[in-house]
């Protein structure tokens, strides 16, 4: 087995210009999925889907014009700080504290797969990338993939019937290419490699933030301890996951299957019992 | 930090707001087929084990109609599967691998060793009438219970926070309708002096159903109102309207009647037998019976529609997702805090 | 400023978050706070249309405390030139410059020379009547004696000197007259200004990088003027980290300027000869070639260009063919064009690339002359509305056109893709990459190169029996390169050797030095020689960074002579020591007798520090070893501009031709001599204080988004990018919105004196409403790259826009104008035409 390999998408530096949109739509062949006007921002495409496997989200803030905020190098401290001060016309007053989130949303292959442990036909499987991938020739669509991804990311595509979803392009990676979303991300905020190495920057990238006074950035997805083992595609964020619309305390939904199945096999006792004991009342 | 740490953003906020509303967990992808055969699972199953325990309690009438239920069951639960499944022809590639991890795995192994046991026992029941219960009823029965509790599994072992969260509560709440569904089926066509146990099974179960799924509500707390609002709302006031008055009609069909015991039924002898239209000789009763029965098949199938719909409001709505994780953050923090 | 970078130029804007990871500052002056806003340190809202008022602010915030780097100005610029004394300033005429022709609408610039030059034989003779301005890429510098102004003050102390006009000139634009002008608040102002001069000087550069948001003005090459005089003060010309940049519109639109697809140069900024008066060559070199600087080899590019279009009929015996130039006589610009296309005085156009029915100002103008025309050939990779005006414009949906009606024959040609095709991008950074063919082309889709190529080779079989004398220009071309494959595809490598050069023993040029002007060397274009040195296409290299130095001379090729930075002999003081440690790049090594560094030097290799020329040296030589610019006359950068430039020695605010106010600095409201075609229809709206300008009281601008480009032709087509921009819409802040009634995700009407369009309202805190001149103005955001075909469809912004045109370049003003909002859909049908004009009406 190779190497585990991941993406560590690095929000700070996304230019939110869908280049990785585009590139995965265009090499893994994914239908257009026109969804129209949105008004959300400059996103028209939504979230993530059967036809969509990279998706960047745009988050227009205002943030509060308070000084302590905003970030200490930064010249739109001083700036605030005199527009505040200055004769009262200033319009620019909430303006300073005015950002512009953007992040390239993709599957986060977990290392425990709600998607993969759900799958009843072995179509999900583990590569030897340590990747999560459909097989399109024996997925079924039973659809229960859909409803065990914590974060949303696989789908059924419409006509087709089976669900599909980023594969860390599985054919590139055995040919040593780079994913296509990586290779056409012009700023590095996508970032492909070895999984442990990548954390490895990620830590030294989030503290090099703080170190520079942002300090709302945030590692999500890098830990094993999470609910899902660790992503092996995580992120860093300059907000609250949800504000991307990512859930803030994810957990792969077989973590709880013991509970579950004790459950079930508890009620499937009571039912063979209560069958049996309401026929005990006419022996009486 | 991990998605656990939660550290303060950059500016307080009592929550976190959402993308444009959207929903962080996708809705399910399955057709109303699903439901309906969480139902015919149910009724399968439920049945299985009440044509048994008939076999078993001598009760040879009932167990037939129970094998009935049961053969019908596991007859329309693969059709029903098969034609929510995205590609249909490969339907068979459900038995490619076995998972324990995957309710949907076992269950579909499940519901073909279920429908197997119970085709051959109803066969066999069907062919002798007085046989004694053998290894495909038990085998029938065996896997009947889980067959009719898998399907709370399947759902609750998933990323939705309404079915989720119901992960304890859930099984009880189908299993308990899954008995009602049988019951139901049964006294739709049993002469009543078999009827006694299963009009006992469908009274207990309206009652175990109503305790567990208020138990489920209770702990659900805020993840509740998938289940109270919306049609998922509508459809669980309907069931649960249907099944207290199948349970009403279960009770008032049996007031009065002899207790249908096997020392009662051979005190009356085979006239009884020969005139099923009349059971302990009262007809009205015996319409009430059967009328109650319905009811208490259209209440399961209800319950089950309202399970359903209620994944689909908790899937759409991103706070429940939400709201849930961030309070089991709160409270894993708070020891440490 | 100026400039979208994230969105129009993502792939170059890596380079901006690198450099901001490595502690750069980025700040971001832009009316919009865009994408590339949200990556920068600090945005800087500004009125659009005011940017020279907030360049002009920074010269004075230098000059008034002191902050140019003193010794880089005092030796590089003209700064201690002494001007004419028939020299006027704004100061002094009220907002012009000595020299308006009011009439003519043009500049007399006799009082802007250096004093004590014969006037008589200036720079501005080379540019003629109409004509003139389009030598602005050609202007090359003031005939002087040995590289040397006449009069100097090294002091900067004399008041006639350059430096104390520009300080002059710029006492006005006061942070408090940026702030009143610009919008900008006076302490945002300050602190981007200090920002700038903290970072610039021995130790440290800065860099502006701008785009069309600077060039689409009737002020825009005035624009990067500032800019550039800001940069010179502070040092920041030819050093590692400085520079402006010049962000352009597509892949190769530096090439095609280089190259060029305009009427008025040459291949390398030759100017286009003129009909009448440059009647030879010896005319030709005399009128445009100084004496000094490297312009004074103009004959040897010249003669090199000629031999390589007319081979052995090139002789020096008939001026190596000059004579088969075509001449220029008037503007054949453009806008002129499509106006006079309009007047029936146009038969047949080529449209190759663009697609002006949408991508041009006052688009409705541009549809409605494509009727006139006889013919029109146009290639594109579908049919684009250049193409199917005749059938889908929306004049057909008014009325205004008729299909019947139009005799236009369309012809339209399927083109390749550049992934279809060999040839070579020329970027921003006058890096000439190849790229290779990846695919062939489709059916009968062609590549440029085929067309005009097999083009030109049947127009020459039809003349080939042909005894005029008028076709021997064509049958004498060296038309002759070699095809390959069944299309017969020339080859791209054969063109591209031929642009490089060859010398007399047919052996590739290495760079231009050895061009001469005897016939013996051949050039297609003498800046690029040198790109198939050693008979290896040097563009097509691909060294990867990390296996060469950080200036990676090894990647690709980069005009003129592979050098990377321009102008770099100034990254060393006079001496040719590096300014400092930090910023060294090229300097003197004196014990080798040469320059040397990081890059190919730009200067006479061997040219010491301390060289002065003799009496009698030309071109090149006699310039000092003191003096980088080389490509001027007195090898010095140009603070004040006595040629070239056609609006003014220095750059002055001027307010848009359209803007809701008045000039606060001068009298003189906008541009005196801009370029305004005043026809009924081109009408333009009421202005400043004139009447009825409250018609139209909102500042409009355009501009591209990251997912379509230009005018569409090449996305809108194409599902997966039509999908994330599905639509046309405005920009416009939750204030105007409130103060209109529009509703987001609504319909907004867009309103000028030229058409009316609907656009879905996208409502943002990212439009912020500015106080400019003591109130309150709202600006909407349009852009432009809808038309009526592809998958995304919408009304094209550039409807709205008028005519009116910088007198320099003429480009568009399309960055600032006026307009009216208000909510709903447009009128449709004979309606709209109507709407506009009761608008008009009202208005007055």
């Amino acid at each position: 087995m190779s190497e585990r390999k991941g993406f560590f998408t690095d929000t700070s530096v996304c230019i939110g210009c869908k280049a990785c949109e585009v590139a995965c739509k265009e090499w893994n062949q994914v239908p257009a999925d026109p969804q129209g006007l949105t008004g959300n921002s400059y996103d028209n495409s939504g979230e993530l889907g059967a036809n969509r496997w990279r998706h960047v989200a745009f988050i227009e803030q205002k943030v509060s014009v308070g000084v302590e905020e905003a970030p200490p190098e930064s010249f739109a401290r001083e700036a605030a700080r005199q527009s505040l001060v200055s004769d009262g016309l200033d319009p620019h007053e909430d303006a300073d504290g005015f950002r512009w989130l953007m992040s390239s949303d993709v599957c986060k292959h977990c290392t425990e797969a709600g998607c993969l442990d759900a799958c009843p036909t072995g179509a999900l499987f583990r590569t030897e990338f340590g990747t999560v991938v459909v097989q399109p020739d024996i997925c079924n669509g039973c659809g229960y993939c859909v409803v065990s991804c914590p974060f949303g990311v696989i789908d059924q595509r419409e006509g087709d019937g089976r669900v599909w979803k980023c594969t860390m392009c599985y054919d590139r990676l055995k040919d040593d290419m780079e994913p296509a979303c990586a290779q056409a991300c012009p700023t590095d905020s996508i970032q492909f490699g070895d999984l442990d190495e990548l954390r490895e920057r990620a830590a030294r990238r989030v503290e090099r933030l703080h170190e520079r006074g942002r300090e709302e950035a945030r590692l999500y997805g890098d830990s094993e301890d999470d609910g899902v083992g660790g992503f092996g595609a995580f992120f860093l964020l300059l907000d609250e996951p949800e504000t991307y619309r990512l859930p803030p305390d994810p957990v792969v939904p077989t973590r709880r299957t013991p509970e579950v199945w004790a459950a079930a096999l508890g009620a499937a006792a009571v039912l063979a019992g209560g069958v049996a004991a309401s026929f005990l009342r006419g022996r009486r | 930090m991990n998605p656990k740490g939660g550290e303060a953003s950059m500016v307080p906020r009592e929550r976190p707001t959402t993308y444009y509303g959207r929903p962080i967990v996708k809705r399910p992808v399955w057709k109303p087929e699903i439901p309906l055969y969480f139902f015919f699972g149910g009724l399968a199953g439920a049945s299985a084990n009440l044509a048994t325990a008939a076999t078993f309690a001598g009760r040879p009438r009932l167990a037939r109609r129970a094998w009935a239920g049961a053969f019908v069951g596991v007859t329309v639960s693969p059709v029903l599967l098969i034609r929510d499944l995205g590609r249909p022809k490969r339907f068979l590639y459900m038995l490619r691998v076995i998972k324990i991890t995957s309710p949907m795995s076992l269950g579909a192994w499940i519901l073909a060793a279920n429908g197997g046991a119970t085709t051959l026992a109803a066969g066999l029941n069907l062919l002798a009438p007085r046989r004694r219960a053998g290894l495909p009823e038990i085998g029938a029965a065996l896997v009947g219970a889980p067959l009719a509790t898998y399907t709370a599994a399947l759902i609750t072992n998933s990323a939705i926070p309404a079915w989720s969260e119901a992960r304890l509560e859930m099984p009880f709440v189908f299993a308990s309708s899954a008995a009602a569904s049988a019951a139901g089926a049964a006294l739709l066509t049993v002469p009543g002096e078999e009827t006694e146990p299963a009009r006992a099974l469908g009274i207990a179960a309206v009652v175990v159903e109503e305790a567990a799924s208020r138990i489920m509500l209770k702990r659900l707390g805020p993840l509740a109102s998938a289940y109270e609002e919306d049609e998922a709302g509508k459809a669980d006031k309907v069931a649960r309207a249907l099944s207290a008055a199948g349970a009403v009609a279960l009770v008032a069909g049996g007031k009065r009647g002899s207790d249908g015991s096997r020392g009662a039924r051979r005190a009356r002898g085979r006239r009884a037998a020969k005139h099923p239209a009349a059971p302990g000789g009262d007809p009205a009763r015996r319409a009430i019976t059967a009328a109650g029965g319905a009811l208490l098949l259209a209440g399961a199938v209800c319950k089950r529609w309202a399970v359903f719909k209620a994944g689909f409001a908790s899937a759409a709505d991103p706070d429940q997702t939400i709201d849930l994780q961030r309070d089991r953050m709160a409270a894993e923090r708070r020891p440490g805090a | 400023m100026g400039s979208n970078m994230a969105e129009a130029h993502p792939v170059g804007f890596q380079w901006v978050v690198e450099a901001r990871e490595r502690g750069a500052k980025v700040i971001h002056v832009d009316p919009r706070f865009t994408r590339t806003s949200a990556l920068a340190d600090l945005h800087v809202p500004i009125r659009a249309g005011s940017d020279i008022a907030f360049l002009g602010g920074i010269v004075n915030y230098i000059l008034e405390n002191g902050r140019e780097f003193r010794e880089y100005v005092q030796a590089y610029t003209n700064a201690r030139t002494i001007i004419s004394d028939d020299f006027r300033d704004t100061e002094d005429l009220d907002g012009i410059f000595s020299g308006l022709d009011r009439e003519g609408r043009k500049y007399e610039r006799e009082s802007w020379q250096y004093k004590g030059m014969d006037v008589g034989a200036s720079a501005g003779e080379r540019e003629y009547g109409e004509a003139e301005g389009e030598q602005a890429h050609g202007a090359h510098g003031g005939e002087l004696e040995q590289g040397e102004p006449p009069r100097e003050d090294e002091t900067l102390q004399d008041p006639r000197c350059v430096f104390q006009l520009l300080k002059k000139h710029y006492a006005r634009y006061t942070p408090e007259m940026v702030e009143r002008i610009c919008g900008v608040p006076r302490a945002q102002f300050l602190d981007v200004a200090e920002a700038l001069c903290a970072n610039s000087g021995r130790e440290r550069t800065s860099a502006f990088c701008y785009a069309v948001g600077w060039t689409q003005h009737t002020v825009g090459v005035q624009y990067i003027r500032t800019a550039a005089i800001v940069q010179l003060l502070l040092g920041n010309i030819g050093r590692p980290g400085g520079g402006i940049m010049a962000l352009r519109g597509h892949a190769s639109i530096q090439g095609s300027t280089d190259i060029p697809t305009l009427f008025n140069i040459l291949p390398g900024y030759l100017p286009m000869p003129h009909a009448h008066e440059e009647t030879g060559l010896d005319v030709y070199v005399e009128r445009n070639a100084p004496p000094t600087g490297f312009w004074g080899n103009t004959r040897a590019y010249m003669v090199s260009l000629l031999k390589a279009w007319w081979g052995t009929a090139a002789q020096y015996e008939n001026d190596f063919c000059f004579d088969y130039l075509p001449r220029i006589d008037k503007d054949h610009s453009h806008y002129r064009t499509v106006a006079d296309m309009e007047d029936n005085k146009l038969r047949g156009y080529f449209v190759m690339g663009e697609n002006p029915a949408v991508g041009s100002a006052n688009s409705k103008l541009q549809r409605l002359a494509l009727a006139k025309l006889q013919w029109l050939v146009v290639r594109d990779l579908d049919e684009i509305e250049t193409a199917s005006f005749w059938h889908d414009a929306p004049e057909i949906e008014t009325g205004e056109l008729v299909t019947e009606d139009i005799a236009t024959e369309v012809f339209l040609m399927p083109a390749a893709s550049h992934t279809e095709k060999d040839g070579s991008f020329t970027n921003t950074q006058r890096l000439l990459q190849w790229h290779h063919k990846a695919v062939e082309p489709e059916g009968d889709c062609r590549s440029e190169l085929w067309f005009m190529y097999h083009l030109g080779r049947r127009i020459r079989e039809r003349l080939a029996s042909s005894e005029r004398e008028r076709d021997r220009p064509i049958l004498d071309l060296t038309w002759d390169y070699p095809t390959v494959g069944p299309t017969e595809e020339p080859d791209a490598e054969a063109v591209l050797a031929e642009i490089g050069g060859f010398d007399a023993e047919c052996e590739p040029l290495a760079d231009y030095l050895p061009l001469r002007d005897d016939g013996s060397t051949t050039c297609g274009c003498w800046i690029y020689a040198g790109c198939y040195a050693d008979g290896v296409n040097q563009t097509a290299r691909r060294k990867p960074g990390r296996e060469q130095s950080w200036v990676a001379p090894e990647w690709a090729w980069a005009w003129p002579m592979n050098r990377r930075i321009l102008y770099n002999r100034a990254s060393a003081d006079p001496e040719g020591r590096p300014w400092s440690e930090r910023k060294k790049y090229v300097w003197w090594d004196a014990a080798a007798g040469e320059w040397t560094g990081e890059d190919v030097p730009d200067f006479t290799p061997d040219k010491a520090p301390d060289y002065v020329p003799p009496e009698d040296a030309t071109a090149q030589q006699a310039l000092r070893g003191d003096e980088p610019f080389i490509m001027q006359g007195d090898g010095r950068a140009w603070l004040f501009a006595p040629s070239g430039v056609v609006d003014g020695p220095l750059p002055t605010h001027y307010e848009p031709a359209e803007s809701p106010f008045e000039n606060p600095l001068y009298g003189q409201r906008a541009n005196p001599v801009r370029e305004e075609y005043r026809r009924r229809d081109n009408p333009l709206n009421p202005t400043g204080r004139e009447a009825g300008s409250d018609a139209y009281p909102f500042v409009v601008t355009t501009y591209r988004l990251t997912e379509h480009h230009t005018a569409g032709g090449m996305s809108r087509t194409l599902p997966f990018l039509a999908e994330l921009q599905p639509e046309f819409f405005c920009e416009v802040s939750p204030e105007l919105a409130r103060e209109r009634g529009l509703e987001h995700g609504g319909w907004a009407t867009i309103v000028s004196a030229r058409t009316a369009i609907e656009a879905r309202v996208m409502v943002t805190e990212r439009m912020k409403p500015l106080r400019v001149d003591g109130r309150v103005v709202h600006q909407v955001g349009l852009p432009y790259h809808w038309g009526n075909r592809g998958i995304s469809t919408g009304d094209s912004a550039n409807d709205l826009f008028p005519f009116a045109l910088d007198p320099n370049v003429h480009i568009q003003e399309v960055k600032a104008a006026t307009c009216d909002v208000r909510p709903g859909r447009r009128p449709r049908g004979p309606e709209l035409p109507e709407f506009v004009r009761n608008y008009r009406e009202q208005a007055g």
